[in-house]
């Protein structure tokens, strides 16, 4: 190391700096009024951890990394300034992806510009070994679930005999070559080792069903994570390993918080598979018949009424019909209808997601509310509009102990005197179960479109 | 205490600050969340910096150079991604006119 004392404490002064950045800019995040404020501090954090790395002595040219800078920007501004919010679970899969295929690159050219040098001891070696495993695992998997989300591939689970056991070997082999390395520095068994835990990646994935994918997305958040923090290790930098921590616990809390909100556990879900027997699961009474309604019917309840609950949920993204929502609550709103918008932890792909479609559509955020925070209130509602969602408002998840669905927390919709339920056909929802809360007395079917649907309802709504 | 202990234990304490800073986030902000913790995620472009900019060419190793390249090419697309994204959504959220 060239660095002087001095010269090194300023380096770690200043990535002391931009880790209290970090932390202060995901704090912002705990209400929306200082969020943004919260992403300046933590960009301030990234400059700095740039900025300072670039003055680091060990750094002898510049071509390549303004090359890549440049290059990255580009693409990811441009990325970020064109995605639709629709589009937000599949942008996060794919810059997973990428962190995940950073730190291999990261690892293999540590490898080669300290282990060739002769700094080869154990330690460096086994946080090299897990900075590139941990990644490819990252990088891979983060294709698959990019692959599912963006429907290039199907998102039924796929599952095989035996897989886990392959899983299993593949695992052991993998840390046998990784141990290898270790030992003889060998740089073919760090490539088969990386080899191994790319294959790992994409099997620990597949089998993972569509309605998995919200805790998918945040696993895959935590390994990124993970990833960044085994980097931290192999160059002995804070900075990395304080980051990689952050980003690590917090992918891990949202996982807990989706799982939880599907009651799932979290093995069950990595095991994969959900989904796939769920055919098999309907409940529906035969003989039980189900009401519908015209939009217009329920314009004329909505208008009469005095509180009103909107539940919207991924349906309601797919056919655009966010902005016909918003003039629906808007007008509600100007008749002096109380109108609020309830949202289930896993409506959307991803935590968050119904959240930011609804904002996205101009609907402040204080009429918005979480499932613990409005599940009180069904009980004294008028009507209840239910777009887009299914199994989130199932009362079969709390009375019925054979459905797939028992035990998940829903939206206590049925408890208030009027349900509507906007719906394309009688198709189940995305966990495959048929829906006890069509047959309910209190509940009324409105079939077509939703976007449709819903600029109708506006249309009468204001005729009235 | 060798390097990989005080790493461990700045680990191991990042984790219980990651914990307390992170459920206090509101649900309604969990997909910027995911944003930001993407670009921050991105922090590995220190190493991928050292990696492109050892001037491993000098000494005849082109290759060590085009892996930092991608890395940092990687990197910087969530950095700049990761934020610009993030920006995006959180001036969505509005109050009540």
């Amino acid at each position: 190391m060239q660095n002087t004392l001095l010269g090194s404490n300023f380096f770690a002064a200043m990535y002391l700096v931009a880790t209290v950045l970090f932390i202060f800019g995901l704090k912002g995040l705990s209400s929306p009024k200082t969020a943004l404020r919260g992403n300046a501090f933590s960009m301030m954090g990234m400059a700095i951890a740039v900025g300072v790395t670039l003055l680091n002595p060990e750094v002898r040219t510049y071509t390549w990394i303004v090359a890549g800078l440049a290059a990255g920007a580009v693409v990811g501004i441009t990325v970020a300034l064109k995605i639709q919010m629709t589009a937000m679970p599949q942008l996060v899969a794919a810059l997973h992806s990428f962190v995940g295929l950073s730190a291999v690159l990261v690892a293999a050219g540590t490898y080669y510009t300290h282990g060739a040098a002769g700094e080869s001891d154990p330690v460096l070696m086994t946080e090299i070994a897990a900075g590139s495993f941990i990644g490819a695992i990252t990088f891979t998997g983060s294709l698959i679930a990019f692959a599912k989300l963006q429907e290039i591939m199907g998102s039924a689970p796929l599952v095989f005999r035996g897989q886990h056991w392959l899983n299993l070997a593949l695992g052991v082999a993998m840390l046998a070559f990784g141990g290898h390395f270790i030992a003889s520095h060998s740089m073919v068994s760090f490539w088969i080792m990386t080899g191994i835990a790319f294959l790992l990646g994409f099997l620990l994935v597949l089998p993972i069903g569509g309605a998995d994918m919200p805790v998918v997305v945040s696993m895959l958040n935590s390994y990124s994570g993970w990833a960044a923090a085994a980097t931290g290790f192999t160059l002995s930098n804070n900075l990395l390993i304080t980051t990689g921590a952050l980003v690590g616990s917090s992918g891990a809390i949202l996982s807990y918080i989706m799982c939880k909100a599907m009651n799932r556990s979290f093995i069950s879900v990595i095991l994969g598979g959900f989904g796939a027997e769920a055919s098999a699961a309907t409940q529906a009474g035969p003989g039980k018949a189900i009401k519908s309604a015209s939009p217009e019917d329920v314009a004329f309840m909505l208008g009469n009424s005095s509180k009103v609950i909107i539940v919207p949920g991924y349906g309601m993204a797919v056919a655009q019909a966010q902005h016909a929502i918003k003039e629906v609550f808007e007008i509600l709103h100007e008749k002096g209808v109380e109108c609020k918008f309830a949202i289930h932890p896993v409506a959307g792909r991803m935590p968050g997601h119904m959240n930011v479609l609804l904002a996205e559509s101009d609907i402040p955020y204080d009429v918005v509310f979480e499932m613990e925070e409005i599940n009180g209130e069904f009980s004294s509602t008028d009507v209840v509009l239910v777009i887009g969602a299914n199994d989130v408002v199932n009362p079969d998840a709390k009375t019925n102990k054979s459905s797939p669905l028992y035990g998940m927390p829903i939206l206590d919709c049925y408890k208030s005197k009027q349900i509507f339920v906007s719906k394309r056909s009688m198709k189940p929802g995305y966990a495959g179960v048929d829906n006890a809360l069509f047959y309910y007395d209190n509940c009324t079917l409105v079939f077509g479109d939703a976007k449709a649907t819903c600029e109708k309802l506006a249309n009468a709504l204001r005729e009235e | 205490m060798s390097p990989a202990m005080v790493g461990l234990y700045v680990f191991v304490l990042s984790c219980f600050v990651g914990y307390h800073v992170i459920w206090g986030v509101t649900p309604a902000l969990h997909t910027p969340l995911m944003a930001v913790t993407n670009a921050i995620s991105a922090i590995v472009v220190v190493g991928a910096i050292l990696v492109a900019g050892s001037g491993a060419a000098a000494s005849g190793d082109g290759m060590v150079e085009i892996l930092g390249f991608f890395a940092v090419f990687l990197a910087a697309i969530n950095i700049f991604g990761g934020f610009v994204v993030t920006n995006r959504i959180l001036s969505m959220f509005k109050k009540k006119k």
